[in-house]
């Protein structure tokens, strides 16, 4: 009914919602050599994109994992990749070990903050994303469209402008800090931009938000309306209707929407970079980036990027599944 | 579903107005009012997204080199500033240059490679297909900077045949980009069905004839939206031509805006950096839109359909 496909619909009618998936159906009477040569075709247009992938996406990771198994040129300090796995050195690993955890360890707390700073983001996202999403979803009306092309608009400003333009309102003269001279909220100009944990949380906010509304408002739209209606009409207040009809069915893009805004915000460098520069608030993606520039850490730059790729495999899995789900269901 | 709520709401008002006027307590208690104060928070939420962009914006036309104060409109940080202008400072301007010829690459290269991957996938049923489109679709949800970083290493390790700089930047964006094509191909595929090349096939039609006659034609408003899609992207994209690129003559608008600004060399002519990548960007979009609208006219669907397809959702 109301869920429109995501791609527009061939001129003819389309089958119906309980006849068999096309693909399940018999192919259609042909001659065997026929079959095979038409498999053969499409082998062939699928394969230059394959073999791509393979050269370009999966031996990359594996060159990755050769290189944190592998050891360092001391001469050099570059490092040395080891393509063999009956030989492979687990120097780079324990290195990144004794830096995690123990004593000495200067990156654990990195860690802590990170989870910290991206949970604090990713929440207030959700909080100031779902008012926003809800409203769009049921209640633009005729305005729908207005308001879905100022919802997207961030999409296709450039994060650095986005990200410039926080940099210009924060700076000490900059306009945040004279309207709250103004209004007496404080009394001497704050330093915002000079190393403060809330300018990264709030920047990360500002920069992923508009994912996750995104996200948020595709799974809302396609909540049935009349399912809210009749919980009105059975006497359920407007919030009961919201805890118990509307909540549960966006849980799913709940989710989805918050990992799409928490994976790449995990690899997130430059937002702490740019909006403060100081130790005191670097993430992962900056322990990263930074080991990747300096000769020597190379080795643990790698072990570090592959054991965030391990941590995020499985909530990357279920986005993937989750997706493939919702896309079947519209179609 | 509109004209529902639209109808069920007038039927509120008038009830409202039956049981003494529009009095407040009325208009509070119908449950199908207008929820005002949804829609101010939303309102401020557009604001507080959006105005920020139009200071900076405004600010790249600043007549002084602060980006806090304003001292008077002027051109010269786009062209009339013989030194530090976007025309006159090379590093600048070669950035813009950089940019778009990036851009242009992948797409050129990602399309064709994705839309080819899509349709071969897609009909070819095995499990090495299988495999290979949950490797294409993990490649689309990876976080950059890990992807960026096997790009690093591979580029400097194993194939350090290919140095740093445009053509490694280039390989990068296209293992990148080319999960767009190939996976919005798929979905249009999917909506089209097999019925059409069936029907091909039964008049006599070769399998390279239906999908040059048949299928591509169908295709053509999903392969034009991921074409847009990898441009624009790519005029954005920020990690992986950061880890990709060598020196000044490959640097893109995006890493030059990031390191002047985060080493200590900001000032207006990164505003007007900023403002030209947002005016191509929103050139892009417009002709996007406008162009999806005129290639899928005639089927169902509207507006706002074209709008989130073209934006990737």
């Amino acid at each position: 009914m109301q869920t429109a496909p995501p791609q527009g619909q061939p001129p003819a009618p389309p089958p119906g919602r309980h006849s068999p998936a096309p693909a399940g159906r018999p192919p259609a009477p042909r001659h065997r050599h026929a079959a095979q040569s038409a498999n053969l075709f499409w082998v062939a247009l699928a394969a230059p994109g394959i073999l791509w992938l393979v050269l370009l996406f999966i031996v990359p990771f594996y060159a990755v994992l050769a290189i944190a198994e592998g050891q360092l040129n001391r001469l050099t300090e570059s490092p040395i990749a080891q393509y063999d796995p009956l030989r492979w050195s687990s120097s780079n690993v324990i290195n990144v070990f004794h830096d995690l955890v123990g004593g000495t360890a200067f990156a654990g707390p990195i860690v802590v903050r990170t989870i910290v700073y991206v949970a604090a983001a990713s929440l207030l996202c959700l909080v100031l994303g779902y008012p926003a999403a809800y409203f769009v979803a049921r209640f633009a009306g005729r305005r729908k469209g207005l308001f879905l092309v100022l919802l997207i608009a961030p999409f296709w400003i450039s994060y650095m402008m986005r990200m410039l333009a926080w940099i210009d309102l924060l700076q000490t003269d900059g306009y945040v800090n004279r309207a709250l001279l103004d209004v007496h909220l404080i009394s001497a100009p704050i330093d915002w931009l000079g190393g403060k944990g809330i300018t990264v949380v709030f920047g990360l906010v500002y920069g992923y938000i508009p994912y996750l509304i995104l996200v948020l408002y595709a799974g809302l739209d396609r909540i049935d309306p009349s399912l809210i209606e009749a919980g009105r009409d059975l006497g359920l207040s407007r919030a009961r209707t919201f805890i118990r009809v509307t909540l549960p069915l966006s849980r799913q893009p709940i989710l989805t929407g918050l990992l799409i805004t928490v994976l790449p915000m995990l690899g997130d460098y430059f937002t702490n970079q740019l909006l403060s520069g100081a130790p005191n608030t670097s993430m992962i993606g900056n322990l990263i980036e930074g080991q990747l520039g300096t000769p020597g850490l190379q080795g643990q730059g790698a072990v570090l990027s592959l054991l965030l790729l391990v941590v995020l495999l499985a909530p990357m899995i279920y986005y993937v599944a989750a997706t493939n789900r919702s896309s079947q269901g519209a179609a | 579903m509109t004209a529902t709520r639209a109808s069920r709401a007038a039927a509120g008002r008038t009830r409202a107005a039956a049981h003494g006027g529009a009095t407040k307590t009325a208009r509070w208690r119908n449950p199908w009012r207008h929820p005002v104060f949804l829609e101010g928070f939303t309102w401020l939420y557009l604001i507080w997204s959006l105005v920020p962009i139009a200071l900076a914006v405004l600010f790249s036309f600043n007549n002084g080199k602060s980006q806090a104060a304003w001292q008077g409109f002027s051109w010269r940080w786009y062209f009339t500033d013989p030194v530090n202008s976007v025309l006159h400072n090379t590093a600048l301007h070669d950035s813009v240059i950089q940019t778009v010829r990036l851009s242009a690459y992948t797409t050129v290269i990602a399309v064709p490679l994705g839309v080819a991957f899509a349709l071969g996938i897609n009909r070819w049923r095995g499990r090495t297909s299988l495999t290979f489109n949950f490797v294409m679709i993990l490649s689309f949800v990876v976080p950059e900077l890990i992807f960026g970083v096997a790009m690093f290493f591979v580029f400097t390790v194993l194939f350090s045949f290919v140095h740093l700089g445009t053509l490694a930047e280039t390989l990068g964006l296209v293992t990148w980009n080319v999960s767009w094509p190939a996976i919005i191909v798929q979905a249009r595929l999917v909506t089209i069905g097999k019925q059409y090349e069936e029907a091909a096939a039964d008049l006599g039609s070769t399998q390279f004839q239906t999908m040059r006659r048949v299928l591509l034609p169908l295709l053509t408003p999903a392969i034009f939206a991921s074409a847009v899609l990898v441009f624009s992207s790519v005029i954005d994209d920020f990690v992986i031509v950061d880890l990709l690129s060598s020196n000044v003559g490959n640097t893109p608008m995006s890493v030059y805006i990031y390191s002047q600004q985060h080493g200590g060399n900001g000032g207006p002519a990164l505003n007007a950096l900023g403002t030209i990548m947002l005016a191509m960007s929103f050139v892009i979009a417009v002709a996007g839109f406008v162009g999806y609208r005129i290639m899928t006219r005639g089927e169902r669907g509207d507006a706002k359909l074209a709008l989130t397809t073209i934006a990737g959702a």
